[in-house]
């Protein structure tokens, strides 16, 4: 060790003074919270690839209707119960129109002279089912996008005013809301939707009558958190406004909480539509919606299972790339936060 | 604890009396009210619905009726099938829902905890991995899209089960397992997040540093304390299943009290929809007053501070 | 004297998704039979993983063990198998953690879990394991201990669940305790208690404890050596008068200026400026360099290897190199090191060293 040493040069050991304040400098560059949040869910690949489905599903539910030249609700009788058939794909022995007719496997189209291509087939009315697979994602997407907006809307400002202004406002906004814990949603939608002309209107009244419990008391309980820490009472030490206080202080806080709860109220609407549409409390015909197009489906299961097929796909994918995505935005926004 | 359970059992019931007022309102609301629906009955049949309702008394005095009738356990009669008494209705169908219930709770909990705990175990491996998905699409999918699935499936399709129908024990295995997917996936999830944190606490550690092995660590220390949260989920799991079981018993043609709502709704037969709704609550209600009082009762963290949760 | 544990060169990293944290980065000591070797130094110097890795508690997943070997009765700790280690664990070598409130098991009574290890390692019977628990608890002072050992952790305080791990780690009399800073998150006077019931049983049962810790007052009260880590080394090891009255690194001459004394005269408290070093991407050369007034050139090239002081004394620093300026530590410390014997500025030393 010695001889090493000896080695050393001379001006090895002149003394050098150090900047302290390099000490303090940050090594990694600063990010606000949502860049980091970025950072951390660009990480979860099952995350991203459901963004990307979400968005393709989004896009073809506004465009899809157009991509064809067939409306949605057109019926058509002499078009009635085609197979899928796209162009192009005849060759690989699908989309390529042939189903059955009785106990024989026939081209449809050639039998029926239709000319046109129906993309995913037409329904006993001979609607085309891709106009309306999209058409009716479109409408699933705006109740549940809708109600999960009225459910956030009402959930923030009821839970906000409970949590901010505590006493004796808290007590009787809490006992309220614990009644009205105790009430089933399952049992309340149905109720609401009996009283209400199905449409799209009641169905999303019917979700968020009671949807907004839930975000509230989240809320309440952020609020309640944050309201007490240090920097809020200082903000209030400092003269700052009731106003000021919510929208600068406390609303940037529990965004996140808010934004992840919202990735989980979406497909719960989505699921709460199609299923008030199984059991025959939904949308009316014309009209379509994943869930109506679902039940249209389960009746020719047997023999044109792919009219239940693309419905109940959209809807899988749906639900999972939303589930997934609020997952990711959990994690990476607050791993440690549970409820 | 007393203190914590009375006020509970009061909230219970004024959730109870809301949901009650709020279908008598309903009733007197619809279009299509009993009134009309009895039109069509012979007269035998509607001098039953008014005498039952006293339907020609002044509202307040048909409301406190209704709701004596109610705490008294009769829900009234169906229109539908000849006056039956709507109360024997739904203790007639409710053995075959629950039976599907409880085997698709039961096995379903029992399933999703052993993925979870697997998961958990096995964290960031194939396994881990497996489970996720399988917690995954049972969260996402619609239980009557996977019922229908199951069905074309297993029925149609391989011939294996009934498509429908309660022919004996094999009707009931499909909608059980259709019903079964949310709980495997909410208790997989649950059990998973659960046993991480548990295992990554600072007793864990202990108990390592003690010498504890591999196996003593996962049950003698971990999945007990993973464990007990789960009950909190109960309720959830309940209101899932008694969702599920509308549609999922219609697929599958069961005569369980499910189907029958479902049927009940597309035919207006009010009092039948009215007494079921009645039914749905107080279950649903009960189970999770009952969650509540035993995860008190059963966490010796919280039995002292009269469960805060 | 005979050495109970001894750690050389150890070195090792983790694997996070930020990149490889270098945590340990060659660490070496030795503690002998029935002393206490205290080791200080700020959060994240690595004075608890050091010491986890001795039980060999890091999670598996993310650990690396690069180098180096913890020597304990014959046997290198890191070689052997987990179950031969499940065997160390609780028996030979047992720990106690910093939060007592999370380190017991809520879901268990605590009879159970002082009764574990005891019916583990050292095969009693229940009954004789239950009598061996009431003892213990007795030992660590707790009253009614019969009617304890049905209780849950929830329903003692702090310092009494503190004891209760304490009864836990001493249970099969072990030859090295770890103490992962065990009065932490007490009350000051819960901490004397404490301290006290840990050297008092330590005369009785002839362990060795290893004491982490950043609290220097601690240190005085509990520890026969110190050894002060700093980004993953260790700076500076001797006795406690060593350390206290004659200590050499910048390092520990900015921790005992920064304690607070009530005979101290400056108003203004020490601080050391900048922050601890980053150990993903960690300095070359001397990591205090960067926070130490003292610098030299070396300092920014080379790490400084150990220096012998004294027989007991080492400290890593390039002033200590022949070669290097005389410095003067800060006032606080010359004030120390004018009551230790063989100082430089020893003043019942005639004209001292200088």
């Amino acid at each position: 060790m010695t001889t090493n040493m000896k080695k050393l040069p001379k001006d090895s050991f002149e003394r050098i003074t150090i900047d302290s304040s390099h000490a303090e400098r940050i090594s990694k560059p600063s990010l606000s919270f949502w860049q980091d949040a970025w950072l951390r869910i660009r990480k979860n690949k099952a995350a991203i690839v459901s963004m990307f489905i979400l968005v393709f599903i989004v896009f073809m539910a506004f465009v899809g209707p157009f991509m064809v030249e067939h409306d949605p609700e057109d019926v058509k009788v002499a078009h009635a119960s085609l197979p899928p058939k796209i162009p192009g794909l005849e060759k690989l022995g699908i989309f390529d129109g042939v189903g059955k007719l009785g106990s024989k496997t026939v081209n449809l189209y050639e039998l029926k002279k239709v000319e046109v291509n129906y993309w995913f087939g037409t329904d006993s009315l001979g609607r085309d089912l891709f106009s309306r697979l999209w058409k009716g994602t479109q409408i699933s997407l705006i109740i549940a996008f809708v109600a999960a907006v009225i459910d956030v809307v009402i959930g923030v400002i009821y839970g906000g005013i409970s949590g901010y202004y505590g006493g004796r406002t808290d007590d009787v906004m809490q006992r309220i809301v614990e009644v009205l814990i105790g009430v089933p949603t399952l049992v309340i939608v149905i109720l609401m939707i009996m009283i209400m002309k199905p449409g799209i209107w009641s169905i999303i009244i019917a979700i968020s009558i009671t949807g907004w419990i839930g975000m509230s008391r989240i809320v309440r309980g952020q609020v309640l958190k944050y309201k007490t820490q240090e920097f809020v009472l200082a903000a209030k030490t400092l003269g700052a406004s009731d106003t000021r206080i919510i929208s600068k202080h406390l609303l940037p806080n529990i965004m996140a909480i808010i934004v992840i709860n919202m990735m989980f109220t979406i497909p719960t609407a989505i699921f709460f539509e199609a299923f008030l549409s199984f059991i025959g409390l939904g949308l009316q015909a014309p009209k379509a919606s994943l869930g109506t197009l679902i039940n249209d489906g389960y009746k020719f299961i047997e023999y044109q299972p792919h009219i239940l097929f693309f419905p109940a796909a959209i809807i899988s994918l749906l639900m999972i790339a939303f589930n997934l995505i609020g997952d990711g935005l959990r994690d990476a926004l607050d791993p440690k936060m549970k409820d | 604890m007393a203190k914590y359970i009375t006020k509970r059992v009061i909230y219970m019931f004024l959730s109870l009396f809301l949901i009650a007022s709020f279908t008598f309102v309903l009733m007197k609301l619809l279009p299509g009210s009993p009134l009309a629906s009895a039109a069509k009955l012979s007269i035998e049949e509607r001098e039953v619905v008014y005498e039952k309702y006293g339907l020609n008394d002044p509202i307040p005095v048909q409301y406190a009726r209704y709701m004596g009738n109610l705490a008294k356990g009769d829900f009234g009669v169906s229109f539908q099938y000849k006056n039956a008494d709507v109360t024997t209705l739904i203790v007639k169908k409710l053995k075959y829902s629950a039976i599907l219930g409880a085997q698709a709770l039961i096995f379903g909990t029992l399933i999703g905890i052993i993925l979870g705990m697997i998961a958990a175990l096995k964290q960031n491996t194939v396994w881990d991995y497996g489970s996720t998905i399988i917690a995954i699409l049972g969260i996402s999918i619609p239980s009557f899209v996977f019922a229908v699935l199951l069905q074309y499936v297993f029925s149609v399709w391989l011939g294996w089960l009934p498509v429908g129908l309660w022919e004996g024990w094999k009707s009931s295995i499909l909608p059980s397992i259709a019903l079964a997917m949310g709980p495997i996936a909410i208790a997989a999830r649950f059990i998973r997040t659960e046993m991480i944190e548990v295992l990554s606490s600072d007793y864990i550690l202990l108990a390592k540093a003690k010498g504890a092995n591999w196996f003593e660590i996962a049950f003698k220390h971990a999945f007990r304390n993973a464990l007990i949260p789960l009950i909190t989920v109960l309720g959830p799991v309940a209101a899932g299943l008694l969702t599920g079981s509308l549609v999922v018993e219609q697929i599958f043609a069961i005569p369980g009290i499910g189907e029958q709502f479902v049927k009940s709704i597309s035919s207006n037969d009010f009092a039948v929809i009215m007494g079921t709704t009645m039914f749905f609550s107080v279950f649903l209600i009960v189970i999770i007053l009952i969650v509540d009082i035993l995860y008190g009762v059963i966490d010796p963290r919280i039995r002292l501070s009269g469960g805060s949760k | 004297m005979e050495k109970i544990v001894e750690v050389k060169n150890l070195e090792l990293s983790f694997h996070t998704f930020a990149g490889e944290v270098k945590a340990i980065q060659g660490v070496n000591f030795e503690v002998y039979k029935g002393e206490t070797l205290a080791i200080v130094g700020e959060s994240g110097s690595g004075k608890s993983v050091t010491t986890k890795s001795i039980m060999r508690l890091l999670p598996k997943s993310s650990t690396e063990y690069k180098n180096g070997e913890i020597l304990f009765g014959g046997k290198d700790l890191l070689k052997i198998s987990e179950k031969e280690m499940q065997k160390v664990r609780g028996k030979d070598i047992s720990m106690i953690f910093q939060d007592p409130m999370t380190s017991l098991n809520p879901t268990m009574t605590i009879g159970n879990q002082i009764m574990e290890p005891l019916l583990k390692h050292q095969k009693l019977s229940k009954t004789d394991a239950r009598k061996k628990s009431i003892e213990l608890l007795t030992l660590v002072g707790m009253p009614k201990p019969e009617m304890r050992m049905k209780q849950y952790p929830h329903q003692f305080s702090g310092g009494q669940r503190q004891r209760i791990v304490i009864a836990v780690a001493l249970a099969c009399n072990p030859k090295l305790l770890i103490a992962d800073e065990p009065t932490t998150a007490l009350d000051v006077t819960i901490q004397a208690q404490i301290l006290e019931l840990m050297k008092d049983l330590q005369k009785k049962i002839d362990t060795s404890i290893i004491f982490i810790t950043h609290d220097l007052g601690v240190v005085a009260n509990v520890a026969d050596r110190v050894a002060v880590m700093y980004g993953g080394r260790i700076v500076e090891v001797g006795t406690v008068d060593e350390v206290f009255y004659n200590p050499q690194h910048p390092y520990t001459w900015g921790l005992l200026s920064s304690m607070p004394s009530l005979d101290a005269t400056e108003e203004k408290l020490y601080a050391i400026p900048g922050t601890p070093p980053d150990l993903l991407d960690p300095p070359k050369g001397d990591a205090f360099a960067l926070r130490s007034e003292y610098a030299m050139k070396i300092d920014m090239e080379q790490v400084p290897p150990l220096f012998k002081v004294s027989e007991t004394h080492y400290a890593a620093t390039w002033l200590l190199h022949p070669d290097a300026p005389q410095v003067d530590p800060p006032v606080a410390v010359i004030e120390r090191m004018k009551r230790f014997p063989g100082s430089r500025y020893y003043e019942g030393n005639a004209g001292g060293v200088r």
